[in-house]
C-alpha cells in the first residue's frame, strides 16, 4: 500500500488501545477521522489488516453512516439543518443563499478548500430554526441574507481563522 | 452573595449564551456567576436568573446581549433590580411554566449540569440508595409497574414489561442500553436532558440496571450532540468518584460500568435492533423480531432498551411512588411527557404536560398560538414516523391511543406546528425524502417503496402528477407499511396517509388544477404584476433572466406567462410590492 502522507503510526496507536475489543470498529473510525479530517484509505486497510475486517465490511460501515467521509473537506464545515422546524421555516431558502454564496452544492468543496456544504436531518435546535452550524458554531433564525453575511466573515478571515 | 445563573443549554449557546457569560464574567464584581442547562423557553434564550444569597430566584432576565452585561452587574450589585425590568421576562412568557408539570425536566435549567453536588442537593441519587438498602429488583419493577410508565421513545410500550422480561430471560451477563440517538428531526429534548440533567439519566439507568440484573451499561448518543456527550462523560467520572457508579456502589454487591458511545448518524439506529447492531460496530441494520433484545440483544446477551426521557422519570417515581405518577394522566396514559414545541409557533421550546390536556391546550394555550398573525393550519407530531393533525382534531387528548386514532402517533414528542403557508404535499415529501435517504436498504418494501413514493410525490408538487397518483400512492402506502421489516418502514407512509386524510383537496389541487393552495411550490406559483402599484422602474425587468418582463421606464410592467420560468426573481425584487404571487 502507498502511504502517500498518512501518519499510520496514529491509527496503529489507536489500534493497540482496541486490541482484542471486536465492537470496536465505529470508535476506531470515528478516532481515525478526527485525526486526519475524513477517511484516507491507506487508514482503512491498516484497520483492515491490523483487525482481521475485510476492506470491503469497513467501508460498507464507513459508508452507512453520514458522520464518516472519504474525502477531505473544507476548513470550515458548513452543516445545514433541514429538519422539520427548519425546513418550515424556510431552511430550502438558506440552502440557496449558501449554494449561491460560494457556489457549491450539498456535498460539495469550495475550489479554495475554505468551505464544505452538508446537509444535515436534524442539529436538535428547532426552536432558533433555520439553523446552521459552521464547525462547531450554531447560527440560528437565520434569513438568506443573514447567512451569507456570516459566510462573507468567513470568507474574510480567511484561512486565518480558528 | 447574590447569583446569576445563565442557561447553557446548546440552544442557549447558539443564541449568544456564552458570549453573554464572558462578557458578565468580564465585569464581575459583587456576585457570583453560574451556569444551568435548558429551562425550556428556547424563544427567550439567552437567559440568566438572579438568585438572592439564599438562593431564591428573583429576576429571570432574557434575551440578553453582552451589551446588557454592564447594565446587568451594577443591577444586581447595588440590588437595585429594577432598573433592569425592561430585560425581565413578561408574565404572559413566564405563564409558559406554570402551566407545566415538570418530571423529567425537573432539574432542568434549575441545577447545575456540570456540578454532582448540585444534582444531590436537590434529592439527587437518593433513589438509588434507597432501592439498594429496602427494594428487590421484582420490587422495583412492581413500582414501575403501578407507575405506569411507558417508552417515551415513541412506541409507548410498558417500561415494566421490558424490564421484567430482561430480568427473567436466562443468563448471567445482561446489558442495559439507553437509547439517546434522538433522531426524529424536531425533537430535541433527548439532548436538553442530557445537557440540563445528565445525573438523573445515570441515576434512572441505575435503578433500571439493577432491576434486571445488569452490570453493564451503554448510552448510545448521537455524535451530532457534542455538547451533550461532554456533560455525560464528566457527569460519569464525577459519579464514579462519589461511587455512584463502578464497584460495590455505595457499599452495596450491585456494581455498574457505563459507557457512552457515540453514534455516527444513522436514523435508523433509533430502532432497537439496528442500535444494537450498530453498538457491535457493524452498519445500523435491523435484525429479525423475535428473537426480542431481552432474550438476544448485545452481542447476543439479554439486553434491555430504554429511552433517555424514560429513564429520567424513574429516580422522581422511586422518590415519591409508583402512584403519584399514574395520578397524573388518562386511562391508558400515565404521567407527563415532554413536546418540543416548533415550527410557526410564537414560544418555541421544551413543554412538559400531563398526560390527557389537549393538543390546543399545548399550541395555544402554552405555545401561544401561530407567529405573525398567521392561521393554524396542522400540527405534525411523531416525526418521519406520525402525521399531520388538522385544526378539527385539536382538541384530542394526548394520550398514546387518542393519538395513534387520529393516524399520527405520540412519538418521541417532537410538535412542528403549521400555519396556512406550509404546503402539505410538500411536507409528505419533505418526509419522504428523508426516510428514503434513512432507509437502511436491507427489505425491499421500505427501500424501494419510499423512493417510488417519493418520486410521486415530487412530481405532483411540481406540476407533473397524473389523476391516478393518489390511488397509486394509497396502494404503495398499504405495500410499504404491511411488508417493511422494521419500524422505519412500517410507519414511513404516516405523513402521506394523515395528508391524504386531512388535506386531500391540496393533493387534488396540485393534481387537477396545477396551483398549490399554500403558495410554496415554487413550480406551481403564478406571478402577476399589479398595474396601479408599479411605478415603472424596471429593476424586475433588468433582474429577469430570461425576458418575460415587458415595459417601459414610467409605465407599469407585464409577466408573459408563456414565458415566465416561476423563478420568483421579480417578486423578491420588487421594493413596491406590485408582484404578485398567487
Amino acid at each position: 500500500m502507498k502511504e502517500n502522507n498518512i501518519d499510520l503510526a496514529f491509527i496503529r496507536g489507536i489500534l493497540r488501545e482496541y486490541e482484542g475489543d471486536d465492537h470496536a470498529l465505529i470508535e476506531i473510525l470515528q478516532r481515525a477521522q478526527e485525526h486526519y479530517g475524513y477517511l484516507p484509505e491507506e487508514a482503512i486497510y491498516e484497520v483492515s489488516r491490523i483487525k482481521g475486517i475485510p476492506p470491503a465490511k469497513i467501508l460498507g460501515v464507513a459508508t452507512f453512516y453520514t458522520q464518516f467521509r472519504l474525502r477531505p473537506v473544507g476548513k470550515y464545515l458548513i452543516m445545514l439543518c433541514k429538519g422539520t422546524a427548519c425546513h418550515v421555516n424556510g431552511a430550502d431558502g438558506i440552502e440557496k443563499a449558501v449554494s449561491e454564496e460560494l457556489n457549491i452544492k450539498d456535498g460539495e468543496t469550495t475550489e479554495d478548500g475554505l468551505f464544505s456544504l452538508k446537509t444535515v436531518a436534524c442539529l436538535g435546535c428547532c426552536s432558533l430554526s433555520p439553523v446552521m452550524m459552521i464547525n462547531d458554531e450554531t447560527y440560528g433564525s437565520l434569513t438568506p441574507e443573514k447567512a451569507k453575511e456570516i459566510l462573507r466573515g468567513y470568507k474574510a478571515r480567511g484561512g486565518d481563522a480558528e | 452573595m447574590m447569583k446569576i445563573v445563565i442557561g447553557e443549554g446548546s440552544c442557549g449557546i447558539a443564541a449568544g449564551a456564552e458570549k453573554v457569560y464572558k462578557a458578565l464574567d468580564a465585569v464581575r464584581d459583587g456576585f457570583e456567576l453560574g451556569i444551568t442547562g435548558c429551562i425550556g423557553m428556547c424563544f427567550l434564550e439567552p437567559i440568566a436568573d438572579v438568585y438572592n444569597e439564599k438562593g431564591l430566584l428573583l429576576k429571570r432576565l432574557v434575551r440578553l446581549t453582552p451589551e446588557d452585561a454592564p447594565r446587568v452587574a451594577a443591577a444586581v450589585k447595588s440590588g437595585d433590580l429594577d432598573s433592569v425590568k425592561d430585560l425581565e421576562i413578561k408574565d404572559e412568557d413566564a405563564e409558559i411554566l406554570s402551566k407545566q408539570t415538570r418530571i423529567a425536566l425537573r432539574h432542568c435549567g434549575l441545577i447545575d449540569p456540570e456540578d454532582i453536588d448540585s444534582y444531590t442537593a436537590d434529592d439527587g441519587y437518593k433513589a438509588i440508595e434507597k432501592v439498594l438498602k429496602e427494594y428487590t429488583p421484582e420490587q422495583v419493577i412492581e413500582v414501575i409497574k403501578t407507575s405506569g410508565l411507558a417508552g417515551r421513545g415513541g412506541a409507548g410500550f410498558p417500561t415494566w414489561f421490558k424490564w421484567d422480561a430482561a430480568r427473567k430471560s436466562p443468563g448471567e451477563e445482561k446489558y442495559l442500553i439507553c437509547n439517546a440517538d434522538e433522531g426524529d428531526p424536531g425533537a430535541f429534548m433527548d439532548r436538553a436532558v442530557i445537557e440540563s440533567d445528565p445525573h438523573s439519566l445515570i441515576e434512572g439507568m441505575l435503578i433500571g440496571a439493577y432491576a434486571i440484573g445488569a452490570s453493564r451499561a451503554f448510552v448510545y448518543v448521537r455524535a451530532e450532540y457534542p455538547l451533550a456527550i461532554l456533560r455525560l462523560k464528566k457527569a460519569i467520572r464525577d459519579a464514579e468518584e462519589k461511587h455512584y457508579l463502578g464497584k460495590n456502589i455505595l457499599g452495596s454487591d450491585f456494581s455498574l460500568e457505563l459507557r457512552i458511545k457515540a453514534g455516527a448518524g444513522a436514523f435508523v439506529c433509533g430502532e432497537e435492533t439496528a442500535l444494537i447492531e450498530s453498538l457491535e460496530g457493524s452498519r445500523g441494520m435491523p435484525r429479525l423480531k423475535p428473537p426480542f433484545p431481552a432474550q438476544k440483544g448485545y452481542i447476543n446477551k439479554p439486553s434491555n432498551i430504554n429511552n433517555v426521557e424514560t429513564f429520567a422519570n424513574v429516580a422522581w417515581i422511586i422518590n415519591h411512588g409508583g402512584e403519584a405518577f399514574a395520578a397524573m394522566g388518562t386511562e391508558t396514559s400515565k404521567g407527563t411527557k415532554v413536546f418540543a414545541l416548533t415550527g410557526k409557533i410564537r414560544r418555541g421550546g421544551l413543554v412538559e404536560i400531563p398526560m390527557g390536556l389537549t393538543l390546543r391546550d399545548v399550541i395555544f394555550g402554552i405555545g401561544g398560538g401561530i407567529r405573525d398573525g398567521k392561521k393554524f393550519k396542522a400540527v405534525q407530531m411523531g416525526g418521519p414516523s406520525g402525521g399531520c393533525i388538522p385544526e378539527s382534531l385539536l382538541d384530542t387528548v394526548i394520550d398514546y391511543k387518542a393519538l395513534s386514532a387520529t393516524g399520527a402517533i405520540m412519538g418521541s414528542g417532537g410538535m412542528v406546528v403549521m400555519d396556512e403557508n406550509t404546503c402539505m404535499v410538500n411536507m409528505a415529501k419533505f418526509f419522504l425524502d428523508f426516510t428514503t435517504k434513512e432507509s437502511c436498504g436491507k427489505c425491499v418494501p421500505c427501500r424501494i417503496g419510499t423512493k417510488r413514493m417519493y418520486e410521486i410525490l415530487d412530481r405532483i408538487t411540481k406540476g407533473e402528477g397524473k389523476p391516478d397518483d393518489i390511488e397509486k400512492l394509497e396502494t404503495l402506502c398499504t405495500g410499504v407499511k404491511d411488508g417493511a421489516l422494521c419500524g422505519l418502514g412500517q410507519t414511513a407512509p404516516n405523513p402521506v396517509l394523515t395528508t391524504l386524510k386531512y388535506f386531500r383537496d391540496e393533493y387534488e389541487a396540485h393534481i387537477g388544477e396545477k396551483r398549490c393552495p399554500a403558495g410554496e411550490c415554487a413550480e406551481l406559483r403564478r406571478y402577476r404584476i399589479d398595474k396601479d402599484a408599479c411605478r415603472g422602474c424596471t429593476l424586475c425587468a433588468r433582474k429577469y433572466p430570461v425576458g418575460a418582463i415587458a415595459g417601459s421606464v414610467k409605465q407599469p410592467h407585464e409577466i408573459d406567462p408563456e414565458k415566465c420560468i416561476r423563478c420568483g426573481a421579480c417578486y423578491d425584487v420588487c421594493r413596491f410590492g406590485a408582484v404578485v404571487r398567487e
